[in-house]
């Protein structure tokens, strides 16, 4: 008896390189995210951290490199074919459109599948995910304060049904306590469902206390990596580029 | 009384065709901040369609409907063909593309068609004082207006479009077909300123018949706001009324003037429009 393939990991990426101009924002970084982690992608400011997630995701164009989910190419993709390859992007800020209800913004998430009464049913499960967007479905999402916008852009995110998830510093603006509900509601949902999570945050700390693995970006390239009590540990790679 | 009544009446009617006017150039906007200038050139050449069918085989509304169908299908390939390569440029690029476009298209109904006026059918009975065709022109917007609120309150390919509208980089990520959903808008803008040109045509066509009418479209797109459909059809309706009011009491000579007098009223007292909510300013 041969043991079964190995799956493949939820995403890799390979050599990828995003550019502004001259600029090459991600410059070479590979990674392998495996299947129901939660893996935090850290770094200072002009890091790279969000062009990596948006040339993921297809929100911006590759220069080079691949880009793969569960084994498919996803590299020259926009965003709306990404999203149904099961790879879902919470934009920094969340994305929530302000000029649209609670509800709106959140069936919107699911509207591209064809399977109407999952749509339904997933809705009525975010509810129960976040009650506090259930008592505001009817408001436009600008009423919503940042925490709540949070919810509703994660909220939004799944209603796709993702098997990855990417978050852009989802605790941008949010206060600790909200921001370590938000942290420990992504363990929950990774426990529940085998979701996979790309976290990407300046929060350091933060974000390795619920990580399993971690990779710290700096200028473009990846600078360390690891699983993330080590990289919490590591007194070098904290003061070098966690900054604590 | 009874000059002021006939006067509203006479303003109700051609305001409805600067209702159906200003909602197309709305639809077109608000997805891409552009006004689309070749409207009058797109409703121009479905005009000229329903005028070739019609004498063809003596049916006005198989020509009617036809107009409507060309209509929607020169605005899919105005957006796809022209104004998308040039979109993501700047948005005046557009705007210049849809000016270039209309004189195209007017030359070329000239070409076809000729310079010469033609006689073209009104729908209903014309005569009176609130005629048939005056009711058809006001119930065909009505049902228009309530159609596209319908449309984008209550319907998943609404709820794309005005995602598209408002927030393009993020409907994209959560799987909205961006460009298929502008696509989508310049057609039903089209169709909706074939109906614009079928109402305002007769009863003669020529090349440049619809011009002054646009003008009055942009006109009422302006005043209404030109972010929502209440907005245009009130701005449409207002307008019309306003002018036909001034025609009648002050003389005809006038209306144009007082047309721009309103736009620069409005635009000084309320510059997002007299129907929409004055927006917070974005900082």
């Amino acid at each position: 008896m041969s043991a079964p393939a190995p799956a493949p990991p939820a995403l890799e990426v390979h050599d990828l390189v995003s550019a502004y101009g001259a600029v090459r924002a991600v410059d070479g970084v590979s990674l392998t995210v495996p299947a129901g982690s939660i893996t935090a992608v850290l770094g200072a400011n002009g890091a790279g951290k969000t062009t990596l997630l948006r040339t993921v995701s297809g929100a911006k164009a590759a220069q080079s490199g691949r880009v793969l989910a569960d084994g498919v190419e996803l590299t020259r993709l926009p965003a709306d074919r990404v999203v149904r390859h099961g790879v879902a992007h919470v934009p920094e800020g969340g994305g929530v459109i302000t000029q649209l209800t609670v509800e709106e913004n959140l069936r919107l998430g699911g509207l591209w599948r064809a399977d109407r009464a999952d749509r339904v049913r997933a809705r009525e499960e975010m509810y129960q995910l976040f009650p506090v967007l259930a008592e505001r479905r009817r408001q436009p999402a600008g009423a919503l304060s940042g925490g709540e916008r949070q919810m509703l852009a994660i909220g939004r995110a799944l209603m796709a049904r993702p098997r990855v998830l990417l978050l852009d510093e989802p605790s941008l603006g949010l206060a600790p306590m909200v921001t370590r509900r938000l942290l420990r509601l992504l363990r929950e949902l990774r426990d529940g469902t085998g979701l996979t999570v790309v976290l990407v945050e300046q929060n350091a700390r933060g974000a390795l206390s619920v990580a399993d693995h971690g990779f710290v970006l700096s200028l473009g390239r990846v600078a360390a990596s690891g699983d993330a009590d080590r990289l919490l540990a590591d007194d070098r790679t904290r003061h070098a580029y966690l900054g604590f | 009384m009874e000059q002021l009544a006939e006067l509203v009446l006479n303003g109700v009617s051609s305001g409805a065709v600067y209702a159906a006017l200003a909602l197309s150039l709305m639809i077109i906007y608000q997805a891409t901040r552009v006004v689309n200038f070749a409207q009058p050139g797109l409703a121009l050449i479905a005009a000229y369609t329903a005028f070739s069918v019609t004498r063809a085989t003596g049916s006005y509304w198989l020509g009617f409907v036809l107009a409507l169908v060309v209509g929607g299908a020169l605005g899919v390939l105005a957006e796809r063909l022209l104004i998308r390569p040039v979109q993501r440029r700047s948005e005046l690029s557009a705007i210049i593309v849809t000016l270039g476009l209309l004189m195209l298209l007017q030359g070329v109904a000239g070409m076809v068609w000729s310079n010469e006026p033609h006689s073209f059918p009104y729908p209903l009975d014309f005569r009176g004082r609130f005629s048939a065709t005056d009711a058809f022109a006001v119930a065909a917007v009505g049902v228009t207006a309530l159609g596209l609120l319908l449309l984008f309150r209550y319907t998943p390919l609404g709820l794309r479009m005005r995602a598209a509208a408002f927030r393009p980089e993020v409907a994209r990520m959560v799987g909205v077909r961006v460009g298929l959903m502008l696509t989508v808008g310049w057609g039903i803008a089209s169709v909706i300123g074939a109906l614009a040109g079928m109402l305002a045509v007769p009863p003669f066509i020529f090349p440049n018949v619809l011009d002054g009418v646009f003008v009055y479209g942009i006109t009422a797109a302006v005043i209404g706001g030109l972010d929502n459909p209440f907005g245009a059809v009130l701005g449409g309706f207002t307008l019309g009324i306003g002018l036909s009011l001034v025609s009648g009491y002050l003389g005809p000579e006038l209306v144009t003037l007082a047309a721009l007098v309103i736009v620069v009223v409005v635009l000084s007292l309320r510059p997002d429009g007299l129907f929409t909510r004055p927006r917070a300013r974005q900082v």
